[in-house]
C-alpha cells in the first residue's frame, strides 16, 4: 500500500524549507578576504580556514612532509612547549583542528567571545610560529608510522591506496598522503620548515567565520593571525590524468569479508551537467537505502550492509567512486548485481517517479545542512574553494528543479561506463576473476 | 597530534560524556502522556528543522539467553512493512520529503529518528508511531534482512582485530551482566535468529510507556504536545511490561587476563578494563569524579599518562584512559598503551602500572582539574550550537533511567568534584580484582 501518504506529500511539497542564511563579504584592511554570518545569540565564534594544495604539494621523495608537518602545528609554537600550547588551548576552552587531505590544509576552530583575543594570539603561534622540537618530531612521526602500519593491514585502507594508485599513478593523488615508511622515516626539521611555508601562504587562504563577530572585528583579527603569512606558496600541482584500470584488480589478504571499491571517470562541478550527475547519481547509488544499488544489493538479496556510489569532483580530478563489503563467497555476486545496475542506469537513465524522488530529496535536505555555526563556517570555505558565488545557497535548489528526465537520461548514457567500471577487491573473494592479482605487501 | 586510524573507535571512547548544559542555558521542555510515554522538547528556532527520536528502554542487555543480536536485528526490521506501509516505504518517505532517516541499538536502548524540514514533523510522528506497533514481518524478510546483519558484523567486527579483541575484553569483564555479550550478537546465535525471537521482544517492549520521545529544532512545545497526544497518546500502555531486571554481577574476586591474536594486527597494544560505578538516578558523585579521574589520567596531552609515557620517556605512541558512566549497569573505566616500536608489551603494561601508581601517589594537578572544569563550563554555551546533540543526551539518560532533573544538574556534579572525590574514586576503582587486561599481539610467527 503505497498511497497512505499521498495527500499529505502533495501539500507538503508545496512548502519545501529555505535556508536563510546571510552571508556578508568581508576585506580586512589588508586585504584578506572571508565570508562571514553574523550569529550573535550564542557566544562563540566558529572560524574556518584552508589553505589550498594541502598534502599534494609533497615532493614525492618527501610524501608525507605536509601531513607531519600539520600534526607538528600543535605540538610547541612561539614560547610555548607542546604541552604549554594544550593548556593555553584549554585553559581557553579554545578548540583548533588541524587537518590535511589531498586538496587543503585545513583549521577548523572555535572560541568563546569572552577568550577571542587571547585565542586568536594562540593560534596565530601555531600558524606562523611553529617550533618543530626534535623531540616533538620524533613522538608524532612515531604516531604517523603507527598509522602508517595500521593502514597496511586494514582492508579498507589497502583498497583505498591500490585504488588510488591505479587511477592516479605518480600524481600526488596517487599514494597516500601519510606517506610510506621510508619517507616519513626520512623527513627532517628543514623538510617541515618548507613544507610549511609551501603550503600556509596568503595567496591561497579561503576562509569561514560564523558567529558572534561583526565585519570590522573580523577583518582586524585576520589581519593580525594571517597578515604576516608569505604572500605566496608553492605552485600547486598540475592536473591529475586519470587512468581507469580495466577490469577487477584482487589484493589478496586474509579476512573474512571482501572489501570492494568501484570507480569509472566522473564530472566536473563546473560542468552545465553537474546537477543532472548529482540526480543521476542519488537514484543510483546516493547514500539513502532508496538508490537502486542499496535496494538490490541490500534490501533484495542481503548481500551487504551497505553499498553506496559517489560523485567524486576533486580540485584536480573527477571520478564516480563506490564501495560495497560481503563475505568472501559473496562478493562476486554483489558485484555483479553493481555492474548489472551500472548497465542499466547507462541504457535507460531513471524513471519519472525516481527523478522527482531524487530531486525532493535533494532540493529538501539542503537546507537542513546549516545547523549549526561550526558547520555553517565549513559550508562557507568549500562553497569559495569551488569558486561558488555568494548567493549561491538561494539559488542552487532551482537548478536541481531545473533537471529534466531528458537531462539525466543523457548524462547517464555520456558518463555511465559500464564497460569502463573497475574494481579493486581486498579479501579472499570467491569466483571473482582478477585481471591484475596482486600480493599485499 | 595525529590520529591513529586503528584506534579510531576506542579514541571516540575517549571523549567525555558530552558535559551538559545548565539550566540556564538550555530550552528544554518535558512531560508524559496519559500512556507513560515521555516527551523532551529541546527548542533551537535558528534552522527551519527537526530531529524526532523515539527510544525505547530496551536493548541487547534485555535480551533472552541464546538469542544474542535480537534487539538490533528488530530495529533493522522496523523499516519493513506495517498494517499502513510496504516494506522500506517509511526512509523511502522520509526521503522525499527531503529528510533522512535511522535507528541504533545500544545495551540499554534502541532509537529511531528522522531529521526534517520543520513543517514535515507530523508525518514523521504518523509514521513512527504506526511501527510502534503494526509491523507486520514475512518469513523473506527475516532471511534477507538476517543476511544483512551478519554483513554489518562482517564489518563491524570480523574484519577488525581489534573489535574482536574487545569482545572478549567484555565477556571476560562481565561474569553475569548482559554486557559481556556483544550489541549485534555472537555470530552462532544471530544465525538462528527467527522471526518469533524478533516478533516476541517487539511485543514485550515496545510500547509507549516503555518510550521516551525527543523532538527538537524549530518547534513549540504546546505544538508538539498537542501532535504527541494525536499520534502516540491513543496507544494503549502494554501492562504486561516487565520491570527491567538483570542478573548483576557477583563480587569480583580474581584478576582476568587474556591475550588476542591475529594475524591482522598491526599495531600491539596492552589494555585493561575495571568494573566501575555508573551513573545512578539522584547518586552521580561517583560518576562525576571517574569522568574527571579519566581526562586527567589519560584525556590528552596534557594528561598524566601522556607526560610519563610520551614525554618524560619514550614508552608509548598513544596512551589513553576513558570513562563513559552513561549506563543502566556497571560499566567499566578502561586503560590502553599503544607501545613505541621495540618496547615490549610486558614493559608498556609495566609502564601503564606504574603511571596508575605515580598518579596515585602525586594525587590530582589543581591547575588541571581547574582547566577541565573550564571546559565543562564553556560545554554549556558550545553545546547550544547543536540541539539535536542535545536531545540525543536527554533521550540516552531518560532510557537509561537518570530524570530530567539528573541530566541537568550534571555540569553542576561535575562543578563539584573535589581532588579528594576524585582520588577516593579513583582508589575505589583500580581495583584489579575487578579488572581484564588484554594484550592484543599478532600471531607469533612474525615477519
Amino acid at each position: 500500500m503505497r498511497l497512505f501518504y499521498a495527500v499529505v506529500l502533495t501539500v507538503l511539497a508545496a512548502l519545501p524549507a529555505r535556508a536563510e542564511v546571510d552571508i556578508q563579504e568581508v576585506t580586512s584592511p589588508g586585504g584578506i578576504t572571508a565570508w562571514l554570518v553574523e550569529e550573535h545569540s550564542i557566544p562563540f565564534v566558529a572560524l574556518d580556514l584552508r589553505f589550498r594544495g594541502g598534502a599534494s604539494l609533497d615532493a614525492p621523495e618527501k610524501r608525507g612532509a605536509t601531513n607531519l608537518m600539520t600534526g607538528l602545528l600543535e605540538e610547541g609554537a612561539g614560547d610555548l612547549d607542546a604541552r604549554d600550547f594544550a593548556r593555553a588551548a584549554e585553559g581557553l576552552a579554545s578548540s583548533f583542528r588541524f587537518s590535511v587531505d589531498d586538496d587543503a590544509l585545513a583549521i577548523s576552530t572555535r572560541f568563546l567571545t569572552e577568550n577571542q583575543d587571547a585565542s586568536i594570539a594562540l593560534l596565530k603561534q601555531a600558524v606562523q610560529f611553529p617550533r618543530f622540537d626534535p623531540d616533538a618530531i620524533e613522538r608524532v612521526r612515531g604516531q604517523v608510522l603507527s598509522g602508517i602500519r595500521s593502514s597496511a593491514k586494514d582492508p579498507n585502507d589497502i583498497a583505498r591506496k591500490k585504488m588510488d594508485e591505479l587511477l592516479y599513478g605518480d600524481h600526488p593523488y596517487g599514494s597516500p598522503l601519510s606517506g610510506t615508511k621510508d619517507t616519513v622515516t626520512a623527513l627532517t626539521r628543514d623538510d617541515l620548515i618548507a613544507a610549511h611555508k609551501a603550503v600556509l601562504a596568503r595567496d591561497r587562504i579561503f576562509i569561514g567565520a560564523v558567529g558572534d563577530i561583526t565585519p570590522e572585528a573580523l577583518g582586524l583579527m585576520l589581519d593580525d593571525l594571517l597578515g604576516d603569512l608569505p604572500k605566496t606558496g608553492a605552485p600547486l600541482p598540475p592536473r591529475a590524468e586519470v587512468t581507469i584500470p580495466s577490469g577487477t584488480t584482487v589484493v589478496d589478504f586474509p579476512t573474512p569479508q571482501s572489501v570492494a571499491l568501484f570507480a569509472q571517470n566522473g564530472i566536473s562541478q563546473k560542468d552545465d551537467d553537474f546537477f543532472a550527475a548529482t540526480v543521476l547519481n542519488q537514484v543510483l547509488g546516493g547514500g539513502s537505502f532508496e538508490s537502486r544499488l542499496m535496494t538490490e544489493v541490500r534490501e533484495k538479496r542481503g548481500l551487504t550492509y551497505g553499498v553506496y556510489s559517489s560523485l567524486v569532483p576533486m580540485d584536480l580530478a573527477e571520478t564516480i567512486q563506490g564501495s560495497v563489503s560481503s563475505a568472501n563467497d559473496r562478493i562476486g555476486q554483489a558485484m555483479d548485481v553493481i555492474k548489472e545496475e551500472w548497465t542499466k542506469a547507462a541504457a535507460d537513465g531513471v524513471t519519472q517517479q525516481e527523478l522527482e524522488d531524487a530531486k525532493t530529496y535533494i532540493t529538501g535536505s539542503y537546507p537542513l545542512r546549516f545547523d549549526g555555526n561550526q558547520t555553517i563556517a565549513s559550508i562557507l570555505v568549500g562553497m569559495q574553494m569551488i569558486d561558488l558565488p555568494i548567493d549561491y545557497i538561494a539559488t542552487r535548489n532551482a537548478k536541481v528543479e531545473a533537471v529534466t528526465l531528458d537531462d539525466v537520461k543523457r548524462v547517464a548514457d555520456e558518463l555511465l561506463d559500464p564497460e569502463g567500471l573497475a574494481f579493486v577487491v581486498v579479501g579472499q573473494p570467491q569466483g571473482v576473476d582478477g585481471t591484475a592479482p596482486v600480493q599485499n605487501d | 597530534m595525529i590520529r591513529l586510524p586503528a584506534l579510531g573507535a576506542l579514541l571516540a571512547l575517549a571523549l567525555p560524556t558530552s558535559a551538559a548544559l545548565a539550566r540556564d542555558n538550555e530550552d528544554v521542555t518535558h512531560f508524559t502522556l496519559n500512556n507513560g510515554m515521555e516527551v523532551v522538547v529541546v527548542e533551537d528556532h535558528r534552522a527551519p528543522s527537526v530531529q524526532q527520536m523515539v527510544w525505547y528502554r530496551a536493548g541487547s542487555a534485555d535480551e533472552p539467553k541464546g538469542s544474542s543480536g535480537v534487539a538490533h536485528f528488530l530495529e533493522h526490521l522496523l523499516f519493513k512493512a506495517t498494517d499502513k506501509m510496504d516494506a522500506g516505504e517509511f526512509s523511502a518517505t522520509v526521503a522525499k520529503n527531503g529528510g533522512r532517516d535511522n535507528a541504533f541499538t545500544s545495551y540499554d536502548y534502541t532509537a529511531y529518528f528522522q531529521r526534517v524540514a520543520a513543517d514535515r514533523l507530523e508525518l514523521m510522528m504518523q509514521m513512527e508511531s504506526d511501527r510502534m506497533k503494526n509491523i507486520r514481518l514475512t518469513p523473506e524478510n527475516i532471511a534477507t534482512e538476517r543476511d544483512v546483519i551478519i554483513e554489518e558484523r562482517n564489518q563491524r567486527t570480523e574484519n577488525d582485530p581489534s573489535a574482536l579483541f574487545r569482545e572478549q575484553l567484555n565477556a571476560a569483564q562481565y561474569l553475569n551482566h548482559r554486557y559481556g555479550t556483544p550489541v549485534i550478537g555472537w555470530m552462532h546465535e544471530m544465525r538462528e535468529l527467527d522471526l518469533q525471537d524478533a516478533l516476541d521482544f517487539y511485543k514485550l517492549y515496545y510500547s509507549p510507556n516503555n518510550a521516551i520521545l525527543v523532538v527538537s529544532g524549530d518547534v513549540e512545545p504546546d505544538n508538539v504536545r498537542q501532535l504527541a497526544e494525536q499520534y502516540y497518546g491513543e496507544i494503549p500502555a502494554n501492562p504486561e511490561l516487565p520491570e527491567r531486571l538483570r542478573t548483576q554481577e557477583p563480587p569480583q574476586t580474581a584478576e582476568r587476563r587474556l591475550t588476542f591474536r591475529d594475524d591482522r594486527v598491526a599495531q600491539e597494544y596492552v589494555s585493561r578494563s575495571y568494573l566501575a560505578q555508573e551513573r545512578d538516578p539522584g547518586d552521580q558523585k561517583t560518576a562525576a569524579a571517574l569522568t574527571i579521574l579519566a581526562e586527567l589520567l589519560g584525556g590528552g596531552t596534557t594528561s598524566y599518562f601522556a607526560e610519563k609515557l610520551q614525554f618524560d620517556t619514550s614508552i608509548a605512541t598513544y596512551s589513553a584512559a576513558f570513562y563513559s558512566g552513561q549506563s543502566l549497569d556497571d560499566t567499566t573505566f578502561n586503560i590502553v598503551v599503544v607501545p613505541q616500536p621495540g618496547v615490549s608489551l610486558q614493559d608498556a603494561e609495566d609502564a601503564m602500572d606504574a603511571a596508575v601508581a605515580g598518579f596515585m601517589k602525586d594525587g590530582v594537578d589543581a591547575e588541571q582539574l581547574e582547566r577541565i572544569k573550564q571546559q565543562v563550563r564553556a560545554e554549556q554555551i558550545y553545546a547550544r550550537d547543536n540541539a539535536d546533540s542535545v536531545a540525543n543526551r536527554y533521550g540516552s539518560a531518560l532510557a537509561i533511567g537518570l530524570s530530567v532533573q539528573d541530566v541537568q544538574d550534571w555540569p553542576d556534579v561535575l562543578e563539584a568534584v573535589t581532588a579528594d572525590d576524585i582520588m577516593q574514586a579513583a582508589k575505589d576503582v583500580f581495583n584489579r580484582e575487578a579488572s581484564v587486561t588484554g594484550w592484543l599481539m599478532r600471531e607469533e610467527v612474525t615477519e
